[in-house]
């Protein structure tokens, strides 16, 4: 990390308006994310077990 | 474009790619021993119930003198659609096409998923430093979630194979999912508080679920045999690398390119 970065950061750890924005987008997606992978992955529906049986084995996600 | 935005164009994108090249390598890695296993699977089904045994297809009967291996490899495939049941005669895919393009769809999803996970990471890393998360940091994010989702779960609870009995569906749900969480907190304390006490609680975060213990049945009956089951733990955990690699390096490198215009 350059000098010019270091500073940059020490600068910006209090943290600015546009950044909260930024922070709960960004948290917004990773929920989002969470919710599409707990759905296929873990989700006791039947139907989506057996449409992701394959994949739920090959990630080694608890199946059965 | 909005950081929103720019992270799930990131996502769905990369996660398409992955997802469909991951389709591929599970094909010849992992879908191949499932099949295999299911046939165990059946065979210990229709033996518990002493239902009366399948009946052959007439080609199977015609062809069976001249090209016996050709008539067992057929019926290998052919039994799946019809005695795989799971959830008391619930919708499922029919073998073959319908079976493979919803496992398709189903990778897709998952690393779409992931991807917006790790483009998340991605934002906020780039949203502190002021610089863009580089392919070369985003595969090293890959292979922590490789670590995180693979490996450390994997250790107390193995890949598993259809046909092989295991501890009650949910308990091993929770642990893993606390495996994931202790694992990336003590991933998260290492990398990024480097002091000592901060060390040390990571490393103790990254050991607490293995001395806890993932459950597990007191004995196991399975007619799978163990080398198939070793087969398929290193066939999972390899296709789980290659896919965190790649969705790593894949998903920052899209990531910059959208979030360039995005306000910092």
């Amino acid at each position: 990390m350059s000098q010019s970065q270091l500073a940059n950061a020490q600068i910006t750890l209090p943290v600015a308006a546009g950044q909260v924005g930024r922070l709960s987008q960004a948290v917004m997606a990773m929920v989002l994310g969470i919710f599409v992978v707990g759905m296929v992955g873990f989700s006791h529906i039947d139907v989506v077990h057996n449409a992701a049986h394959d994949v739920r084995h090959s990630n080694a996600f608890p199946c059965h | 474009m909005s950081t929103f935005r720019a992270i799930v164009f990131a996502s769905v994108i990369s996660g398409f790619v992955v997802g469909l090249i991951v389709t591929v390598v599970q094909q010849f890695g992992t879908v191949p021993l499932i099949l295999k296993a299911e046939v165990f699977e059946k065979a210990a089904q229709t033996h518990q119930h002493d239902a009366p045994v399948a009946a052959q297809p007439a080609a199977g009967h015609d062809h069976a003198d001249h090209d016996p291996a050709a008539a067992h490899d057929h019926g290998d495939h052919d039994h799946g659609a019809a005695d795989h049941d799971h959830g008391a005669g619930a919708w499922e895919p029919r073998d073959g096409l319908e079976r493979n393009a919803y496992t398709a769809a189903a990778n897709v999803l998952t690393a779409i998923g992931f991807a917006l996970l790790l483009a998340g990471f991605f934002a906020v890393r780039s949203g502190a430093t002021g610089a863009g998360v580089s392919w070369h940091e985003g595969l090293l994010w890959g292979l922590a979630g490789f670590a995180v989702f693979t490996l450390a779960p994997g250790l107390g609870l193995p890949p598993e194979l259809p046909g092989v009995p295991a501890a009650p569906l949910l308990s091993r749900q929770i642990w893993w999912l606390a495996a994931v969480l202790a694992t990336s907190g003590g991933l998260a304390l290492i990398a990024f508080r480097r002091t000592v006490p901060a060390a040390i609680s990571g490393v103790i975060l990254l050991t607490l679920p293995h001395l806890i213990g993932a459950p597990e049945l007191a004995n196991i009956e399975t007619n799978v045999p163990s080398s198939l089951t070793h087969q398929f733990v290193t066939a999972v955990t390899v296709t789980s690398l290659v896919f965190w690699t790649l969705l790593g390096g894949l998903t920052s490198a899209v990531f910059a390119r959208f979030d360039r215009g995005a306000t910092l």
